[in-house]
């Protein structure tokens, strides 16, 4: 019994081909990589989970549930959390307040939210900006934020689209090591959207699977993805 | 948290003395205006501020509350002052459905079709002479306090004004409250963390809508007159827009502020300079919104480190 199961997924946007029949499974507290390069289908495939987009053709179960046709709202509730590409703060709140409204999804009691905000922040290491105003912050702060928001949910698995896209190295690491202790320390499952293919990312990853053009080309280990002919060629040409 | 515990016993003193400081018909008269203002604005703010919903139709709400009055007036021989009920239960279905039509579209969509909403209610109420007498308008006669005295209406409408701020500021605190922030700062945010932002975007204006219909049944009760271009003007919708946008958008005390300044100062300048006085109007508007931008909440926060966001969480 998987957490995430897609069949068949498949995405047309007029005659463009965006996700083209992909299908790939979840478990529990696993963390999957997708990679792929800029135009591959990964953030598509986020939407068509989190139910932003509607499918074309194909089925998406979460938890023994089908997703396909539920508002964004209602996936979300489900248990499955996502932080954006191109970041998305609520801007005119504080970072605990963002965090804070998350948590509401779990309690509409205040003590009871805040607290949750609360344990969310000493995780996600963002304690000392709890009072910075999410507009002013910088980009790995933002991505920290994203993730740390969508947390406050308690969701069963998280969609990270574009992890890794404007850090540094060391905010690279940091963010690396958040979700590596996402799965160790909370046993959240994380699907991981990378562009390039990244070892730090891999290294944490239980499995990876490569997108191009939309369709899945590979699919295994870190260690079977570095040495497949076919990825090399996706990402160098022939 | 103990700022509030020193002022708010004084303020509450001074609004209970004030008809007993300021005892002319005329002053006690704006007293009444600056209340229903500061009801409507904080009325109007819970869509427009906390949920980020620029509404420029809801003088329809108000002329609808206002309308309720003389209708029970002129129809039936139940008192007007019924209206405070029922008038925010005839404006709720109404609302509900103005909200599924317009939450179809966002940003300056919305505030159009606001607008468009505000003037198709005006032309009822102009052409449906049988049940509001068209643009005769509909006299009331007085049903409780038969007497001159303005004091009766000064305490009925500073209930209603304590109220609706007081409501306000327990949503402000509250989950609805953060859920209408999320929405007014990134809808597509707000559904991935789990807000269904239909529902809440309506809950909001059923709630700023029945509280602009009691001030409207209320003004329909002190005036005793209602013609649609008294209570359903556009330039009634502006007004209180006007009013959230120079005290502070989405603030608790800022549509206070902004109705007690505007309302104050278009008495004075209206004494003062005659006709001239809508220019001076707009000619504070420019002035806070060049240099005090969130208004005079945001102006006096930065002036006075006045209960700045740190504090405001502390004490929440």
């Amino acid at each position: 019994m998987f957490l995430l199961e897609v069949k068949d997924l498949t995405k047309r946007f007029g005659g463009l081909v965006a996700v083209d029949s992909l299908s790939f499974n979840v478990s529990e507290g696993e963390t999957v990589s997708i990679i792929g390069p800029n135009g591959a289908g990964k953030t598509t495939v986020f939407n068509l989970i989190t139910g932003f987009y509607q499918p074309t053709r194909g089925e998406i179960n979460f938890n023994g549930l089908n997703l396909v046709g539920s508002k964004p709202h209602k996936i979300a509730l489900a248990g499955v959390g996502r932080t954006f590409q191109i970041v998305k703060p609520l801007r005119g709140l504080s970072v605990f307040e963002n965090i804070l409204v998350g948590a509401f999804a779990r309690t509409g009691d205040r003590r009871e939210a805040r607290r949750i905000a609360l344990d969310v922040i000493d995780f996600t290491d963002l304690a000392p900006l709890g009072d910075s105003i999410a507009d002013g912050l910088p980009i790995g702060m933002r991505k920290r934020l994203e993730l740390a928001r969508s947390l406050a949910t308690g969701p069963k698995l998280i969609l990270l689209d574009e992890v890794m896209s404007g850090l540094n190295p060391t905010e690279s690491t940091e963010a690396v090591e958040l979700i590596r202790r996402l799965r160790d320390e909370r046993g959240i499952s994380a699907v991981a959207g990378v562009e390039h293919v990244m070892h730090v990312v891999m290294s944490i990853s239980d499995r990876v699977l490569v997108l191009n053009h939309g369709r899945k080309i590979a699919e295994g280990t870190p260690a079977e993805i570095s040495s497949d002919p076919g990825v090399i060629e996706a990402y160098l040409g022939k | 948290m103990k700022r509030n515990t020193v002022y708010l016993p004084v303020l509450g003193v001074f609004l209970i003395a004030a008809p007993f400081i300021f005892q002319t018909r005329y002053s006690q008269h704006v007293l009444i205006l600056v209340l229903l203002y500061v009801a409507l604005g904080s009325a109007w703010n819970i869509l427009g501020g906390f949920a980020g919903q620029l509404s420029v139709g809801h003088a329809a709400f108000f002329g609808i509350g206002a309308y309720t009055a003389a209708v029970l007036a002129s129809k039936t021989s139940l008192s007007p002052w019924w209206a405070i009920i029922a008038g925010p239960l005839f404006v709720l279905p109404i609302a509900l459905a103005v909200g599924w039509i317009c939450f179809r579209l966002r940003g300056p969509y919305f505030t159009l079709s606001t607008i468009a909403i505000g003037e198709m209610v005006r032309l009822v109420a102009l052409n449906w002479s049988e049940l509001t007498g068209g643009a005769v308008g509909v006299v009331i006669r007085p049903s409780v306090f038969s007497g001159t005295s303005k004091i009766p209406y000064y305490y009925i409408v500073l209930v209603i004004a304590v109220l609706t701020v007081a409501l306000c500021q327990r949503i402000s605190r509250r989950k609805l409250g953060y859920y209408l922030m999320a929405i007014r700062e990134d809808q597509e945010t707000a559904e991935s963390i789990g807000i269904d932002t239909t529902k809440y975007k309506l809950v909001a204006l059923a709630i700023s809508a029945s509280l602009t219909a009691i001030g409207g049944a209320f003004y329909a009760n002190y005036f005793l007159f209602v013609d649609p271009t008294i209570v359903l003007p556009l330039a009634l919708s502006v007004e209180i827009v006007l009013m959230s946008i120079i005290g502070g958008l989405g603030t608790v005390a800022g549509p206070v502020l902004g109705a007690v300044l505007l309302k104050l100062s278009s008495e004075v300048f209206r004494n003062e300079f005659a006709q001239a006085n809508l220019l001076i109007y707009g000619a504070l508007l420019v002035v806070v919104i060049l240099f005090m931008p969130g208004g005079l909440m945001g102006g006096f926060r930065r002036l006075f480190k006045f209960g700045s966001r740190k504090a405001q969480r502390v004490s929440a």
